[in-house]
């Protein structure tokens, strides 16, 4: 072996690596000394704050001026949504992209990855003014509603994510639904029935990914969302500390806190699954 | 190997169709295209030609696709496809077109209706012809005026229009033969007290005739106003009646040829003008260039310093001797797994100039938000702290990937360790890592959540004009620019421009991207 590091090396890297948690661990610390600090300012704020309580917590959830719970809710049900409908309709297309050979298939297949250079706020301007186009004829799915942001959503099916779907099928040997169509199946159910459960893990992935994605988006929802009861939790966290419910930042540090824990809960359990998705898109979600 | 291979999906369908599916799939083509049908009679009803074009190829297409068995892959890439087409596709193409218009502040209305606005406007003449007048109601409660010109010629009010009377007619009854009508079908004169009663009333009153209208201006007459613009269809101007000036339309507007303009303006086509006045009009150039500038800087910096400290912490990390190496990762990969908007609110409590721990650590007051260079250094080190994990993440992988060999024999031929980083690991980890790191670029370019939640893109330059600020990027500039409000007004037509302006930059981008990464060759090969 030529680079075996002597035993003070290994301390002095176990030393960076432990700077490097605190930093990590800096803001998570406040924050949660924040949200256990029962007189909702900033100032004077040390890490175990005295008379310290759950009461921001609790307010959360009982105080109707800020309608925290449902923001998490709408969140939920957006995100869900969207998830299960992205990757149904990624699914198809990556079946279809990796079993049949079609005209128009290669051509196909770069537009997806083309997609994915645009977002879709690049497009914000002509997505709000389409959404409030769109109200006028169908109320449910027009400005400020859920449904009109889920169906902008769902225009990223066929983007990266599909891309990705796809090239684990073709991980999938074809031998497997060839004796399904040998016995008389149509290829709807040889993916239904054969594929869909061996592909199990991506689509998980694909759905946990496009769950945090949503999420975690802030601009779309802000503009096409313009009633407090409708916001997403993305949108609703940041009126705690500016203008509306003046600057409470107890109550915020709670509220951070709620909304944080479940998605660092699944990043951290599907580490491995995650990072290799995310990595290959090159983009944070 | 696995060219050449098909499934024959048609042929095989053909084979194992029973009509039951069959027939099913007639019922429900049928269905839907009815309910097609039904919603574009409406839509042509309200005139939404675009939207009846769009639904007629919508339809036809999932017809087509269905019905016909060469289509039979196109089946199960239609349902993601509609979307794609009507969520990215038009979007963008919509985006283009919003972008040769000046849609906004004061080009809201449409033409016509700019029209409408500017021929329901009146003057009052030098010498108006005034008008003595007797009100009316009825049992219901309804006003109506009988007005009087000096040379005796009467006009009696019906609803808004003006109509010329006589009132020797039967229907008008006077009681006490004092020359002034008492009543007439179901009206009653009202007394002077009555008058002032319903004076607000009556104050609101707009008759209109032939091209005046003629309004209360005191509580004893009214007055003729004339109609102050009228259009001319023909020659496509706008004509001041009271002055005789003609006023052109221009970028939306009528315009006199002096440069007089008319408000409200109009949705109008105006070219390349947006992209015009972004290269040369100081007022939207100079904070555009500023802001632009400002964009790669911070994408470029957010890159590298992410980039420098993740390989750093992978370096480090890339040790088969050092233990936890497992759990360390999983602690570090903490700022990547939340929620970004959530970790950027949090920096900015932490940041808060008047309360937050930053400064009671350091114990000064540092205007972070307040100075552009230090809401621009806070920016770079809230994103740092978001980044780092994730450049950790593929150096570590790209690390484990570079053969153990090479090192070795370096090591053999006496190469110093920053040798043997300089000269071999360092140009290996770029070639997995660079399309990673143009990708990551590319994603800061638009970082419009770190921006907006942070400094909010402030704070505002002195001098500036314009909503733009010290730390705004091009995808918050827009977003100032079209949602912005502030004083700004709303210019959807200019945020439109800047965002494809953002559109290219990233495409150029993202095409360097695959061709570094060969994600093209990836789909020649495949195929």
């Amino acid at each position: 072996m030529f680079r075996r590091s002597s035993l003070p090396r290994r301390i002095s890297k176990h030393l960076i690596i432990w700077v490097f948690i605190a930093l990590v661990f800096f803001p998570i610390a406040w924050i949660f000394s924040a949200s256990l600090n029962p007189a909702n300012t900033l100032i004077g704020q040390e890490l175990i704050p005295p008379n310290a309580n759950w009461d921001h917590f609790v307010n959360l959830f009982t105080n109707p001026r800020h309608p925290f719970g449902r923001w998490l809710l709408n969140s939920v049900k957006i995100s869900g949504i969207t998830a299960i409908l992205t990757v149904a309709m990624g699914a198809l297309a990556a079946y279809a992209f990796s079993r049949f050979r079609f005209r128009g298939r290669r051509t196909g297949l770069v537009t997806m990855l083309l997609v994915q250079m645009f977002p879709s706020m690049m497009a914000m301007v002509a997505l709000f003014l389409f959404l409030q186009r769109i109200g006028g004829l169908v109320p449910w799915a027009g400005l400020n509603t859920h449904a009109g942001l889920i169906l902008i959503y769902l225009g990223g099916a066929l983007g990266f994510n599909a891309w990705l779907m796809k090239g684990y099928f073709d991980t999938i040997p074809r031998s497997l639904e060839e004796s399904a169509l040998i016995d008389g199946a149509t290829p709807f159910q040889a993916f239904i029935w054969i594929i869909l459960p061996l592909v199990r893990p991506i689509l998980a992935v694909i759905a946990i990914l496009t769950f945090i994605g949503t999420y975690g988006d802030f601009l779309l929802p802000s503009i096409l969302l313009t009633g407090t009861e409708q916001y997403t939790f993305a949108v609703g966290l940041r009126l705690f500390i500016v203008g509306e419910f003046d600057t409470r930042w107890g109550i915020f540090a709670a509220a951070a806190l709620l909304g944080a824990l479940p998605i660092v809960i699944i990043f951290l359990l599907l580490q491995d699954f995650i990072v290799s998705g995310l990595t290959r898109g090159a983009v944070k979600g | 190997m696995r060219v050449g291979y098909l499934i024959t999906g048609p042929q095989r369908e053909m084979r194992n169709d029973n009509l039951y599916p069959l027939i099913l799939k007639i019922i429900l083509l049928s269905g839907m295209s009815a309910v097609a049908l039904w919603a574009m009679i409406i839509l042509i009803g309200m005139e939404e030609y675009w939207l009846v074009g769009a639904l007629a190829a919508g339809v036809l297409c999932i017809n087509f696709v269905f019905l016909n068995r060469r289509a039979y892959p196109f089946r199960y890439i239609l349902p993601g496809l509609i979307f794609f087409v009507a969520m990215v596709i038009f979007p963008l193409v919509y985006t283009v077109r919003i972008a040769f218009t000046n849609f906004g502040t004061g080009h809201f209305l449409t033409k016509r209706r700019a029209i409408e606005v500017l021929e329901g406007r009146y003057y009052r003449p030098q010498d108006p012809v005034r008008y003595t007048f007797q009100a009316f109601q009825n049992e219901a409660g309804a006003l109506r005026v009988i007005l009087t010109t000096i040379d005796g010629d009467s006009f009696i009010s019906d609803a808004e229009q003006l109509i010329a009377v006589d009132l020797s007619q039967v229907r008008f009854i006077d009681d006490n033969n004092d020359g002034l009508i008492d009543r007439f079908d179901g009206y009653r004169r009202l007394t002077r007290m009555e008058i002032f009663r319903n004076l607000a009333a009556l104050e609101r009153l707009r008759l209109s005739k032939d091209e005046y209208i003629v309004k209360m201006t005191s509580p004893a007459e009214f007055t003729r106003f004339h109609q102050r613009f009228r259009y001319d269809p023909i020659e496509e101007v706008m004509i001041d009646l009271k002055t005789g000036t003609i006023y052109r339309p221009q970028y939306g507007i009528f315009t006199s040829a002096a440069g007089e303009r008319l408000t409200p303006g109009f949705k109008a086509d105006i070219g390349w003008r947006h992209f015009r006045e972004i290269l040369h009009n100081p007022a939207i150039s100079r904070p555009f260039f500023r802001v632009f500038y400002w964009t790669f800087l911070f994408a470029g910096l957010s890159v590298v310093t992410t980039f420098a400290l993740g390989l750093f912490l992978a370096l480090t990390f890339n040790d088969p001797l050092l233990g936890g190496k497992k759990f360390y990762r999983s602690i570090l990969i903490i700022p990547w797994a939340i929620p970004g908007f959530i970790s950027v609110l949090i920096w900015a409590g932490l940041f808060n100039t008047e309360v937050g721990i930053i400064n009671q650590l350091i114990g000064h007051r540092i205007p972070w938000f307040q100075d552009p260079f230090l809401a621009r250094t806070a920016l770079i080190l809230v994103n740092l702290w978001l980044g780092f994990p994730f450049m950790m993440t593929i150096s570590l992988g790209a690390l484990q990937s570079i053969p153990h060999e090479l090192h070795e024999a370096a090591y053999v031929d006496g190469a110093s360790p920053w040798q043997r980083f300089h000269s071999i690991t360092f140009p290996l980890l770029m070639v997995s890592l660079a399309p990673l790191l143009v990708g990551s670029f590319a994603f800061n370019f638009n970082n419009f959540a770190l921006v907006f939640l942070l400094t909010g893109g402030g704070p505002h330059i002195p001098g500036m004009p314009g909503a733009a600020g010290a730390t705004d990027i091009l995808i918050s500039y827009t977003y100032k620019l079209a949602f912005g409000g502030g004083g700004w007004g709303i210019q959807y037509g200019l945020a439109s421009a800047v965002s494809i302006i953002i559109a290219l930059i990233i495409g150029t981008i993202s095409l360097i991207n695959f061709k570094l990464s060969g994600t093209f060759k990836e789909v020649t090969i495949d195929v």
